[in-house]
């Protein structure tokens, strides 16, 4: 209906899709070519080791780090941990993957690669525990589904997603159900600051944490438990969203995947702007979390919105166009269906410029227009929230019309209290009010909203779509790595030999063998 | 600091004025309404002031919160008897909504019996002025003509990096870019856990103009001793021409810098732009910066 509104040429919306194409081919080799620890331990993880070394003298560390770090010791990890692990257990004539764990940590495994018939064996072993883990997998994909026949997608589009913070699991189920009654359709637990940073997934049920709380197994069950339970009450399936991003990425992903998460952030290239990781750790990771997301049937959201906090929103709107044309190419190439492209933006140009609220409506209805079918997310001014409730609360108002104005399909609430405290319960509840009067009173504005063909929005879009694929050019004739490293995205230089983990990136060997990559690329569940 | 612009005698009100509101009576406050104060608080408003709503002397605010009181009357004589004790006489409630079954958020229009003596304004002194990343950026390039570098660390055992990345990545703190944001500043964060015999050879390579520790864990005061352990070691491996040197946890008392044989200490809630600010400010003040800066670079 809204699509054509811009009259983008379709030769030159091909032409950035293509040259997307081509920069990141290099990348996709590049991941292919390597594997990594957190795509290891994730593979154990699928396999089935829970828990953790609580007798070890750093503190708690689960057992997928303990066994992945010692075959990597006695034997490499470039043949993937898959082969030694299930040659191990078969050896010691142990029945669970656990106890190998245990006697790993007390030093009685040897590990090492097995050949021939002992490799077919291995292989086979290997193949069945994994294809055990992916099939709870896929029973959650379906259960999500039944539920949403059951009570019901939300009856309006943008989709309403809010956060929960608190640092305590318990604090965030009441949080969190209070938000869905109040109407929100995506609840959020943001992590504990720093938790991208920890190569290790912490266990368990966390009442700790740094300005958010703990990405752990157990507390995405508790938080998932208790958004069926007010989905039943509300009618309608609560979405509950988590961070597949930092170090342990492919980790989060399986672990998304075996507790029904339906939302992931996971961006192609934040942890490595933002986070300061080594970037081929990154692209490594994110393809097997993609590949994960993808068989689960999770949305995932990438973080284009923070290239203008950092960035300025009207000289660097262009960088976002191209970062989602690359998440766009990385999605499709890891499975991921255009459903499930929550391709990210943000209302982040100065509220003191000249029409600002023209030149985001410019913005976001060219990404509208060029991922007609992705459920783009829409997120809320955050650097120019001064602290000023009273203007925030205004310029968020503004932010929800641009959203309904051009068909956003997420749209995350925002706090007037940006920047000022963690939103009190009034916060959070006066934004909804805010954006259920802009959804009642303007909701349906874009059916009569046609910007002026020549007009200042239509070619503001048209410059922006232009300067993309110029950018795109470059990038595809210097290479992504190299760009990356020159700082194009969000003012970050990050060089490909920098960064942190990259000492837990290794590259395979031929006979590189696991059983999750060859079940995700197949679609197989055996 | 004193502010007062128009000595006077101090109104007889004055003397019985309570400072703070928790214990304030709406007994004793409100004989000192604002319409009583008559000539000798004319004289004397621009040392004694009340809030302005729409006339001098008016004491009008208005205050939002929300109570964990069901939507009803209760909740709303709740708030009125807040409001009350808080000093507003007479308090209105002008608007009250239920948040969910359990909550009432209420907005509250009064007029307040204090009154502010702005002689006894007290404010903390930042001895040094808040920059914008651009007058940062731009203060380096002027005065070193280079970037400065700045090496991070959390010293001893303590693995909490929470602190030193909020200062130091670019994603933040409180809304605020970290360090790593600045173009003329050079940020090496060595992470977690880092030896004082490891930092001191990091900073000495890397040539290091200042180097932030963050200490989050306090158990027997390992955040006191880790301190002072590095600031011992810089002056024993550099002397004279040690990098400044910048503590920061959620238990520092800035006041104990000189004491841990730091330069400048940080404590809770300290944001990115008043780091950045204040190594510009000390390292283009500090007389032995260019002597340190062109020996080192020689």
């Amino acid at each position: 209906m809204r699509r054509g509104l811009l009259g983008l040429d379709p030769e030159v919306v091909a032409t950035a899709r293509r040259l997307a194409a081509r920069a990141a081919g290099p990348v996709v080799e590049l991941a292919r070519a390597h594997t990594t620890v957190a795509v290891e331990r994730a593979t154990l993880r699928l396999a089935g080791i829970t828990g953790a070394d609580s007798a070890h003298r750093s503190g708690d560390v689960p057992w997928v780090n303990r066994v992945v770090d010692t075959v990597r010791e006695h034997c490499g990890l470039e043949h993937g941990v898959a082969l030694p692990v299930f040659h191990a257990l078969t050896e010691q004539g142990l029945t669970s993957l656990t106890e190998l764990a245990e006697a790993t940590a007390a030093g009685q495994v040897s590990y090492r690669v097995p050949e021939g018939r002992e490799r077919t064996r291995a292989a086979r072993a290997a193949r069945a525990a994994v294809a055990r883990g992916l099939r709870t997998v896929d029973r959650n994909r379906a259960q999500r589904e039944k539920l949403v026949a059951r009570w019901g997608d939300p009856a309006q589009r943008p989709w309403i997603y809010l956060i929960v913070a608190t640092g305590d699991i318990d604090e965030d189920v009441v949080q969190a159900q209070n938000a869905a009654r109040a109407g929100a359709d995506v609840i959020a637990v943001i992590r504990s600051t720093g938790q991208s940073l920890l190569d290790y997934v912490p266990e368990g049920a966390t009442h700790h944490g740094f300005a958010g709380t703990y990405a752990t197994q157990e507390n995405f069950r508790i938080m998932r438990a208790a958004l069926d339970e007010v989905s039943r009450e509300v009618g309608r399936y609560v979405r509950l969203t988590n961070y597949a991003s930092g170090l342990c990425m492919p980790e989060i992903a399986v672990l998304a995947g075996l507790q029904r998460l339906d939302m992931m952030l996971n961006d192609s290239m934040y942890g490595i702007l933002f986070r300061d990781i080594n970037p081929i750790r990154t692209f490594v990771d994110q393809r097997f979390s993609r590949q994960v997301h993808a068989r689960a049937g999770i949305i995932i959201n990438t973080g284009e919105d923070n290239y203008l906090t950092t960035a300025d929103a009207v000289d660097g709107a262009h960088t976002v166009t191209v970062s989602q044309l690359l998440n766009e190419h990385f999605g499709h190439e890891a499975g991921l269906a255009d459903w499930q492209l929550g391709l990210g933006h943000a209302f982040e140009i100065n509220p003191d410029l000249p029409d600002s609220f023209r030149m985001e409506l410019a913005h976001a209805l060219l990404a509208r227009e060029l991922f007609p079918d992705a459920p783009l997310k829409w997120m809320p001014p955050t650097k120019h929230m001064t602290g000023d409730v009273f203007r925030g609360y205004l310029l968020d108002g503004f932010f929800n019309l641009a959203g309904v104005l051009t068909g956003q399909s997420i749209l995350l609430v925002g706090m007037m209290t940006e920047a000022v405290v963690t939103p009190f319960l009034s916060d959070r509840d006066l934004a909804l009010a805010n954006v259920r009067y802009v959804l009642g009173a303007a909701g349906n504005l874009a059916e009569d909203f046609r910007p002026e063909p020549d007009g200042f929005i239509v070619k503001r879009a048209h410059q922006v779509l232009s300067e993309t694929v110029d950018l795109l050019e470059r990038i595809a004739d210097d290479g992504l790595l190299n760009a990356i490293a020159g700082g194009t995205f969000g003012l970050m230089r990050r060089p490909a030999d920098g960064g942190r983990g990259r000492e837990g990136v290794i590259v395979k060997a031929e006979g590189y063998r696991n059983p999750a990559v060859e079940l995700l690329e197949t679609g197989a569940s055996r | 600091m004193t502010t007062t612009i128009l000595p006077g005698p101090v109104p007889s009100s004055a003397a019985t004025e309570p400072t703070t509101g928790p214990k304030t009576e709406p007994k004793i406050a409100s004989t000192t309404g604002p319409t009583d104060q008559g000539a000798a608080e004319r004289d004397t408003r621009k040392r004694y002031v009340r809030p302005y709503g729409d006339t001098t002397g008016d004491g009008m605010v208005q205050m939002s919160f929300t109570l964990p009181v069901p939507h009803g009357p209760r909740a709303e004589g709740a708030a009125q008897q807040l409001a009350a004790k808080m000093g507003m006489d007479p308090a209105m409630v002008v608007h009250a909504h239920p948040i969910g079954p359990d909550f009432t958020f209420v907005v509250v229009y009064g007029s307040v019996t204090h009154l502010v003596d702005l002689d006894e304004v007290r404010v903390v002194e930042r001895e040094f002025p808040l920059l914008p990343p651009t007058e940062v950026n731009a203060t380096i390039r002027r005065t070193l003509r280079r970037k400065l570098t700045v090496v991070g660390a959390c010293i001893g055992t303590d693995a909490h990096t929470v602190g030193i990345d909020a200062i130091l990545n670019i994603k933040g703190f409180a809304g605020e870019k970290g360090l790593e944001y600045y173009r003329e500043l050079r940020v090496v964060n060595l992470g977690a856990q880092v030896s004082v015999p490891e930092l001191v050879k990091r900073a000495r390579a890397e040539r290091a103009d200042a180097v932030l520790v963050s200490q989050v864990v306090t158990q027997r005061d390992a955040h006191i001793l880790n301190t002072r352990e590095m600031a011992a070691a810089f002056r024993e491996a550099m002397g004279e021409h040690r990098p400044l040197l910048v503590a920061g946890g959620p238990r520092f008392d800035p006041m104990m810098a000189g004491e841990l044989g730091v330069d400048r200490v940080f404590g809770r809630g300290t944001t990115p732009g008043e780091v950045a600010s204040y190594l510009v400010h000390a390292i283009t003040t500090s007389p032995a910066e260019p002597a340190t800066a062109g020996k080192a670079r020689a």
